[in-house]
C-alpha cells in the first residue's frame, strides 16, 4: 500500500486508451466499472479532442458481480464489433476486473467475433500508464505483423537502387507532450533529407498501416516510453535498424540527422538540411544573464534527459537536479545523471520531489504539471517540458519541442518565465522600490507568483535539521535584500558554510564570508 | 412514508418511464471528494483504491488544487491483493504516517473502492480499530464511493450516511432543523438570514464547515434537502425520528420560494409572514432570471444522466425560462426525494433512469437539440458535432442554490447559446 497525492501516471489501461485514441479504425473493449469513464475527459478536455475516445466500457456495478460480468463482457464486444466496424478489437481489464478474473481477452478469442482481436493484459497492480501505451502498441504491431515475419536469420535485402529512403516514426501518441507537432517537424526534417516518412504511428495510424511497417528501411524511436518495444522486436523479427537519438534541442537535431544519415547510408551535409536561431539567441549578450543559472529538471525518461543537454550546453544552465517518475527509464536518467555529477532522483513521488526543490533552490525549474505546481508554490520561474501536463500545455499554435523549429521554441519557453538581464540587475540595485520589486515577479509576466513570492518561501528551509543555527538580526536584515530570486541560494549557502566554521550564529560578516567563499 | 410531509398532493410526472442498461458514463462516487473536502474543512478522505481512483480525482479535480489536497489514495499494491492480513497492518502505517504529517485534521474518512469492495476488505472494522489507536486524536470512520455501487454525487449521500449514527440524540422537548446536501459557504450565509427573518431556529447545515458540527437529531426534527442525492442518508435520519420535508429543490426563483413556503409551513409561521420574508428576495430572483429569458425561451434541452440534478434544473428552465425538455436522463430515481419536483415538471417530458451511451447519443443526434447538458467526456465530442452543451460538473461546482443564485444558474444555460451567437468562427474541423 503506497500513500499517494498526486500521481504522475494514471493506470496501465488509460496507456492502452491512449493508442486506441491515437489511431483510426480500432476500437477497445475495456472491462471496467463506471468510474472508469473518467479516462474519456482526459482526451476530450485536456487534449480538446473531437470525438470521444474509441473506447466501450462494460460499466459492471456491484448487482452484476458473481452472476453477470462475463455476459456483459461478451455484449459489449459483439455491440463494438458491430456499431464501430473496427479492422482490430483490442480487448483488456482495468484494475477491478482483473481482480474478477473474467478473462475478457479468452472470451474475445472464443467468442467468434466477425473482427480480428487483440488481447491485452494490463497487469494494474504493478504497472503505469507509459508501460501500458508501450505493451498495447507493441501488442498490436505483434499481433498484425507476426505472420509476415521472415524466418529467423533472414537477411534484410539492401534498398532498391533507385528508390528513396523511408522510415517510420514510432511512438507518438494522443496525451503525449507536443507530439502532434513533433511529428510535422520531424516529418519536414526528413524530407529536406530526402527521407520519407513510411508510417506514423500510434498517431494518425490504422492498422492497415502497421501491416506496411516492415516497407521502411529504419524506425524512429521518437517517445521511446511509447515505442522502445516495438522497434526492437522489429529490429529483431524484420531486420530494421531504429534511430535513437531524441531531436530535441540543436545539438541532438544534428546528432539525429547524422544518425539518421549513417542508417540510411546516405551523404548528407548537416550545415545544408536546417538550422536553428537558438545558437545565436544564446550567444547574443543579453543572454549571458542566463549563465550558470541553476537549473532542476524532472519529467519523464527522455524528455529530462534531453532538457538537461540544451539546458547545459545549449543555454548556459547549471543543471543542480536531475530526475524522472518513469522507473522503466530510470537507468538511462541515471547515466545521464553522471555527466552532470549529479545523483538522479527517480520518484513518482510528488512529496519527494518537492522536498528536493526544497533543498536544492533551483533559480528555474524544468519540469511536469506536478513541478509547475511545486515551482508556483515556492515561487520559482517553471517551464513545463514534459507529461503529465494540462490544458495550458496542448497549444493552438505550433508548437514542437523536436528538430530545429523544437529548438527555437525550447529558447523562447525557457526564457520566458525568468527576469531579463537589466531587470534583474536593477532589482539588485535597488531593492526597495514600492513598484518594481522582487515581490512582483517579472514585470512581463504580470502578478504571476506573487503570492508565493510575497512571503519568503525560502525561510526556515534549514531551520528543521540546522536548529543550532541562529541568524542575527543585522544578518537577516541584510539577507533580505538580496533579491527573492537568488535569495533561497544565499541563506543556503550561508548556513552550509557556517556548519563548516562551526559558528552557531549567522552575523553580517558570515554572510559576506560565505559570499566570498563561495563566489563563482 | 408517514416521515414525509408533503405539501400538495397533484398529479405527479410519473417519473421514469424507461429503464436503460448499458453502458455508462458517469463518475463514481469518489468525485464528491472533490467538492467533501473543501467543504469540511478538517476532514480528510484517505480513499483505499489503486492508481486508477488516485488518477480519476485528481483528472475530475483538474489537478488545480495548488495547496496540498485534503485527499489521498492508499494504492493497493500485488503485495496486498496476495494477503488480505497484510491490508490491514498497511492501512495501519499509511493512516499514522498521514495523522503524523497533517496535525489539523480532526476527521478521517476511509473511503472504499471497486478494488477495495471487490477484494472485501471491510474499511468499517479497519475504521473501529485504527479509532481505537488514535483516540482522542482524531474522529475516523468508512464509507464506500466506490463505482460499482455509487456514481458521483452519491459518495456524498454515502459519506453523510456514514455519520448519521454519530449524531447526538435530540432532546424530546426540542426542535431543529437539518438542512442536507454540501451549499457554498455563501448559500449558508443567505439560508441563514432568510430562517432568522421566518424566526426559525436551531437550523443546522450538514455536512458543516468542520467535521465536529453534528447536529443532534431526534423526534423534533425537521430535515430539508438541499440537494438531489441525499436520498439515503434522509432516509437513515426518519428511521432516528425526523420528519422529511418535502419540496423542490432551491433552484430557481419559484423553485426557492416554494422549498422556504414547505419549511415555513412544517414550522406553521403565519403564511403572511412567510410571504413578506420571501417577496424581496424572490421579486429580485425573477428579475435576474428574466434576463436571461429571450436567450432560452422556446429552446429544447437534453439532459444526459450525470450528477442527479437533470429533474430540478430541468423543472427549473420549462417553469422558469420556458425552455422544451426533450428527454431528462438520470443516472438513478429516487422517488422520496424527488416528490416535490415530480409535481412541477410537465407531465409529458420523457424521462430515462440508467444509461445506455450509444443510443443515447444517437437520439441526441437525432433531435439536435439546442443544448445538452452532460459530463465533460461528452461534451467536446458533441460541440464538434455542432451541437451546443453545458458540462454538468459545473452546476455542482458553483454556488447556484437560492434565490441569489438563481439568475447565475440561468446564466449558466445561456453562456453556451451567448457565445454561439457571439463567435464569428468556423466550427470544428
Amino acid at each position: 500500500m503506497e500513500l499517494t497525492l498526486w500521481t504522475y501516471e494514471g493506470p496501465p489501461h488509460v496507456g492502452a486508451i491512449r493508442i486506441a485514441a491515437s489511431m483510426s479504425d480500432v476500437h477497445l473493449m475495456l472491462h471496467s466499472p463506471q468510474g472508469d469513464t473518467y479516462a474519456d475527459l482526459l482526451f476530450t478536455m485536456i487534449e480538446r479532442d473531437g470525438r470521444r475516445p474509441p473506447v466501450t466500457y462494460t460499466t459492471f456495478q456491484a448487482r452484476d458481480l458473481g452472476s453477470s460480468t462475463a455476459e456483459m463482457v461478451i455484449n459489449s464486444l459483439r455491440e463494438s464489433a458491430e456499431r464501430f466496424k473496427p479492422q482490430v478489437l483490442m480487448v483488456a481489464d482495468s484494475c477491478t476486473a482483473e481482480l474478477i478474473q473474467d478473462q475478457p481477452g479468452a472470451l474475445a478469442l472464443g467468442a467468434d467475433l466477425p473482427v480480428p482481436v487483440i488481447p491485452l493484459e494490463m497487469a494494474a497492480y504493478t504497472r503505469k500508464e507509459n508501460w501500458g501505451a508501450a505493451e498495447t502498441f507493441y501488442q498490436l504491431v505483434r499481433g498484425l505483423l507476426s505472420r509476415q515475419a521472415p524466418p529467423p536469420g533472414t537477411e534484410r535485402p539492401p534498398r532498391e537502387v533507385g528508390t528513396r529512403p523511408s522510415v517510420n516514426l514510432l511512438g507518438p501518441t494522443k496525451l503525449g507532450f507536443r507530439c502532434r507537432d513533433d511529428v510535422v517537424e520531424i516529418e519536414r526534417l526528413l524530407s529536406s533529407m530526402g527521407v520519407d516518412v513510411n508510417v506514423v504511428a500510434p498517431l494518425g495510424a490504422s492498422p492497415k498501416d502497421l501491416q506496411s511497417l516492415p516497407k521502411a528501411d529504419a524506425n524512429v524511436n521518437l517517445c521511446p516510453e511509447v515505442s522502445d518495444l516495438t522497434c526492437s522486436w522489429l529490429a529483431r523479427t524484420f531486420g530494421m535498424p531504429t534511430i535513437s537519438t531524441i531531436p530535441m534541442g540543436w545539438g541532438a537535431t544534428r546528432d539525429f540527422i547524422a544518425e539518421v544519415a549513417s542508417v540510411l547510408a546516405l551523404d548528407i551535409n548537416i550545415d545544408a538540411v536546417g538550422e536553428s536561431r537558438l545558437p545565436w539567441y544564446s550567444r547574443s549578450i543579453d543572454s549571458t544573464y542566463l549563465t550558470g543559472k541553476r537549473v532542476f529538471v524532472f519529467a519523464d525518461g527522455s524528455h529530462a534527459i534531453a532538457a538537461a543537454r540544451v539546458a547545459r550546453d545549449e543555454m548556459g544552465f547549471e543543471v543542480v537536479g536531475l530526475g524522472t517518475y518513469s522507473r522503466e527509464r530510470a537507468r538511462d536518467v541515471r547515466v545521464a545523471a553522471k555527466e552532470y555529477g549529479l545523483e538522479a532522483l527517480i520518484t513518482d513521488n510528488y512529496l519527494e520531489v518537492e522536498a528536493k526543490v526544497q533543498e536544492l533552490q533551483p533559480e528555474m525549474v524544468l519540469g511536469t504539471q506536478m513541478e509547475r505546481h511545486i515551482a508556483k508554490r515556492l515561487g520559482i520561474p517553471c517551464a513545463v517540458i514534459s507529461t503529465p501536463a494540462h490544458v495550458q500545455d496542448y497549444p493552438a499554435r505550433y508548437s514542437p519541442q523536436m528538430g530545429f523549429e523544437g529548438a527555437n521554441v525550447l529558447f523562447d519557453t525557457w526564457v520566458h518565465p525568468l527576469i531579463m538581464g537589466l531587470e534583474e540587475h536593477l532589482l539588485h540595485m535597488f531593492r526597495d522600490d514600492f513598484e518594481f520589486n522582487d515581490t512582483v515577479g517579472p514585470s512581463h509576466l504580470g502578478s504571476e507568483g506573487e503570492g508565493a513570492r510575497a512571503h519568503d518561501a525560502a525561510a526556515g528551509v534549514g531551520e528543521a535539521d540546522e536548529g543550532a543555527l541562529v541568524w542575527a538580526f543585522e544578518a537577516e536584515k541584510e539577507l533580505k535584500k538580496i533579491p527573492f530570486f537568488v535569495r533561497g541560494k544565499a541563506r543556503r549557502n550561508t548556513e552550509r558554510f557556517a556548519v563548516e566554521q562551526g559558528l552557531t550564529t549567522i552575523e553580517v560578516d558570515t554572510l559576506y564570508d560565505a559570499k566570498a567563499h563561495f563566489s563563482n | 412514508m408517514s416521515n414525509v410531509i408533503a405539501s400538495s398532493v397533484g398529479e405527479h410526472h410519473p417519473g421514469p418511464q424507461l429503464q436503460e442498461r448499458g453502458q455508462r458514463a458517469v463518475f463514481c462516487g469518489l468525485t464528491s471528494i472533490i467538492w467533501l473536502h473543501r467543504r469540511i474543512q478538517d476532514a480528510f478522505f484517505l480513499v483505499v483504491g489503486s492508481r486508477t481512483c488516485a488518477h480519476l480525482i485528481q483528472s475530475a479535480a483538474g489537478v488545480m488544487i495548488f495547496a496540498e489536497p485534503r485527499f489521498a489514495t492508499a494504492i493497493l499494491g500485488e503485495r496486498d491483493l496476495a494477503g488480505m492480513a497484510d491490508c490491514h497492518e498497511e492501512l495501519d502505517r499509511v493512516v499514522g504516517e498521514l495523522i503524523a504529517r497533517r496535525s489539523g485534521i480532526n476527521r478521517l474518512f476511509l473511503v472504499g473502492s471497486c478494488p477495495s469492495e471487490v477484494i472485501k476488505l471491510d474499511l468499517e472494522t479497519a475504521a473501529a480499530k485504527l479509532q481505537a489507536k488514535h483516540e482522542n486524536r482524531v474522529r475516523i470512520s468508512a464509507f464506500s464511493g466506490s463505482g460499482i455501487e455509487t456514481t458521483f454525487t452519491q459518495g456524498e449521500d454515502q459519506c453523510l450516511k456514514s455519520t448519521v449514527a454519530e449524531l447526538p440524540s435530540l432532546e424530546a422537548s426540542n426542535q431543529n432543523l437539518i438542512v442536507l446536501g454540501t451549499v457554498s459557504d455563501i448559500v449558508e450565509d443567505q439560508f441563514r438570514r432568510l430562517f432568522d427573518e421566518l424566526d426559525i431556529k436551531n437550523v443546522h447545515f450538514y455536512p458543516g464547515r468542520k467535521a465536529g458540527d453534528l447536529p443532534a437529531v431526534g423526534k423534533g426534527t425537521r430535515v430539508i434537502a438541499a440537494q438531489p442525492f441525499v436520498g439515503e442518508t434522509a432516509r437513515a435520519l426518519i428511521e432516528r425520528g425526523a420528519d422529511l420535508i418535502s419540496a423542490p429543490f432551491p433552484l430557481g426563483a419559484e423553485g426557492s420560494k416554494a422549498w422556504f413556503e414547505a419549511v415555513a409551513s412544517a414550522y406553521g409561521v403565519d403564511p403572511e409572514r412567510t410571504q413578506q420574508a420571501l417577496e424581496m428576495p424572490y421579486q429580485r430572483a425573477k428579475r435576474a432570471v428574466s434576463v436571461h429569458r429571450p436567450k432560452l425561451e422556446g429552446k429544447r434541452i437534453h439532459f444526459l444522466p450525470d450528477s442527479q440534478l437533470e429533474i430540478p434544473m430541468a423543472r427549473f428552465l420549462s417553469e422558469e425560462l420556458g425552455l422544451g425538455v426533450n428527454e431528462i436522463g438520470t443516472p438513478f430515481h429516487d422517488q422520496l426525494v424527488m416528490r416535490g419536483e415530480l409535481a412541477r415538471l410537465p407531465k409529458d417530458v420523457p424521462m430515462v433512469e440508467g444509461q445506455d451511451l450509444d443510443p443515447a447519443l444517437a437520439r441526441v443526434r437525432a433531435a439536435r437539440p439546442d443544448l445538452t447538458v452532460c459530463g465533460m467526456g461528452i461534451a467536446n465530442a458533441l460541440e464538434s458535432e455542432g451541437l451546443r452543451t453545458k458540462w454538468s460538473i459545473e452546476l455542482v461546482f458553483s454556488p447556484v442554490q437560492g434565490f441569489d443564485q438563481a439568475g447565475d444558474l440561468a446564466g449558466l444555460f445561456a453562456k453556451p447559446l451567448t457565445r454561439e451567437d457571439i463567435l464569428k468562427v468556423g466550427s470544428w474541423s
